[in-house]
């Protein structure tokens, strides 16, 4: 229909508009290196988080020992403390969401440019809560940095941070912002019969496609 | 996008949730009104929906109502009475929490004499000495500490004048679009909850207890928490259009 929405304060102006008039928001109708950007900061927090789970995340020295932990081990030594509900927390945080996260926003992407089996409404509700619960991972480092400056008792017991806490937090960070690059206007796209040429993918044909799909669905 | 047609093609029937159907039949007939490079004026009662790109002639709900897009229920515009001035004195007491909580000791811990106590800057750089941590130690103290207040300020400097009923002040539109980019990088809360989870593993190993800060602290969550609920973005770049 010719217009373009701005997605910061959801303003309609003409196609041709470059910028917003009201908030200054750069308008785009659709990113074409969207999905591209998605894939790159997904592969690069896939890439982070395999040192964050390998290297020490905490080093507690005592008199007598030192100790280090990863995440995943922590989060253990503290259940057989007996710490089950904070062990849980831990291991949700940061085994459970950032896993998840790289499945749903993998599974969103490749939704877009192949038959989804789930409708719109619902992968709507996955990036939103990507989205939201995305965040919520820096609990860990967190916890290292509050854990690091508080226990320093001398030579007595003393928590270092290690190197995985880095790696987690850049894992964290690049996940996020993968999931902020993905358009969830490209989910509803595929609901629009008659998309205008400049917002269609450049690889699409009409015709070439049209011929193809159902082979690929049937394939599917 | 053809695979797109093709299904909204066969799948029109299979996802007649009324709703649905009815805001794209709504929207379709919106289309049909209009014609590109009209004025800009048409446009201006508009509203798009950021999620799904839906376009819907704005009605403005009550206070307290909201408008929800009807195809993918993202909440369009929810206006409130006094919201305005609700977010600028939640805001001031962001500001004041801050500064306070950042300063005064956190948490303390104790055992056999030895004491030790943190503040919320001391744990937000404790990664400070050594070398590449300390990049972590920058960024944790900006989500912790200052891209809230920086929030805080910013959302005072656009509301102001606006609850005053006077122009916005210069650079207001910028100043909010700032504000909502860093929203998701503020991150406040989540190191309460870190905090909680710290707390039980020191436990066994030293007597731990409380500075004034932590509760200092655990007033700003709620409060950060309040102060995006009650925000309409809608209403805040409507008011600033003007």
């Amino acid at each position: 229909m010719g217009l373009v929405a701005c997605r910061r304060c959801a303003r309609v102006w003409p196609g041709s508009a470059r910028r917003c008039g009201r908030c200054g928001h750069g308008l785009r109708s659709r990113d074409v290196m969207a999905l591209q950007k998605v894939w790159a900061l997904w592969v690069v927090g896939l890439i982070c988080y395999i040192p964050a789970n390998i290297y020490t995340m905490l080093e507690t020295r005592t008199l007598v020992s030192s100790q280090t932990n990863t995440v995943i081990g922590g989060a253990l030594e503290l259940g057989h403390h007996g710490d089950w509900g904070v062990a849980m927390v831990i291991l949700v945080a940061s085994v459970g969401i950032p896993i998840s996260k790289f499945i749903v926003i993998a599974m969103l992407a490749y939704g877009i440019r192949n038959r989804s089996f789930l409708s719109p409404e619902r992968r709507q509700l996955m990036h939103e809560l990507v989205e939201y619960i995305g965040r919520w991972s820096m609990i860990d480092v967190f916890v290292v940095a509050i854990l690091s400056a508080l226990v320093h008792l001398g030579a007595l017991v003393s928590i270092q941070p290690g190197i995985a806490a880095l790696f987690f937090a850049m894992s964290v960070i690049f996940t996020m912002l993968s999931a902020m690059c993905f358009d969830s206007r490209l989910i509803w796209d595929s609901m629009v019969d008659d998309l205008p040429p400049e917002i269609r993918p450049k690889s699409a044909h009409p015709q070439a496609d049209r011929a193809n799909k159902p082979e690929e669905g049937a394939t599917a | 996008m053809a695979t797109g047609a093709a299904k909204g093609g066969q799948g029109t029937a299979a996802q007649g949730a009324p709703a649905t159907r009815a805001g794209k039949s709504r929207s379709a007939r919106r289309r049909a009104h209009m014609h590109p490079g009209t004025a800009e004026d048409p446009l201006a009662d508009l509203v798009a929906c950021p999620s799904c790109d839906a376009v819907f002639r704005a009605v403005e709900p009550a206070h307290g109502q909201r408008a929800v897009c009807t195809r993918c229920h993202h909440v369009l515009i929810a206006p409130r009475k006094d919201a305005g001035k609700q977010i600028i004195a939640i805001a001031l007491s962001v500001l004041v929490l801050i500064t306070a909580a950042a300063y005064f000791p956190f948490l303390s811990i104790s055992t056999t004499g030895l004491k030790n106590s943190t503040s919320i800057l001391e744990a937000a750089l404790a990664f400070t000495g050594d070398g590449i941590l300390a990049l972590l130690s920058l960024a944790l103290a900006a989500v912790i500490v200052f891209i809230p207040a920086l929030r805080a300020g910013l959302s005072i400097y656009v509301m102001l004048p606006l609850v005053r009923d006077r122009p916005p002040l210069p650079h207001a539109s910028r100043a909010f679009r700032l504000s909502e980019a860093l929203r998701p990088w503020s991150m406040a809360e989540i190191f309460a909850l870190g905090c909680a989870v710290a707390l039980v593993k020191v436990a066994g190993l030293a007597h731990v207890s409380f500075g004034p800060a932590f509760w200092l602290f655990s007033g700003l969550v709620i409060l950060v928490i309040l102060q995006d609920a009650l925000l309409c973005r809608y209403s805040v770049w409507k008011a600033l259009e003007r």
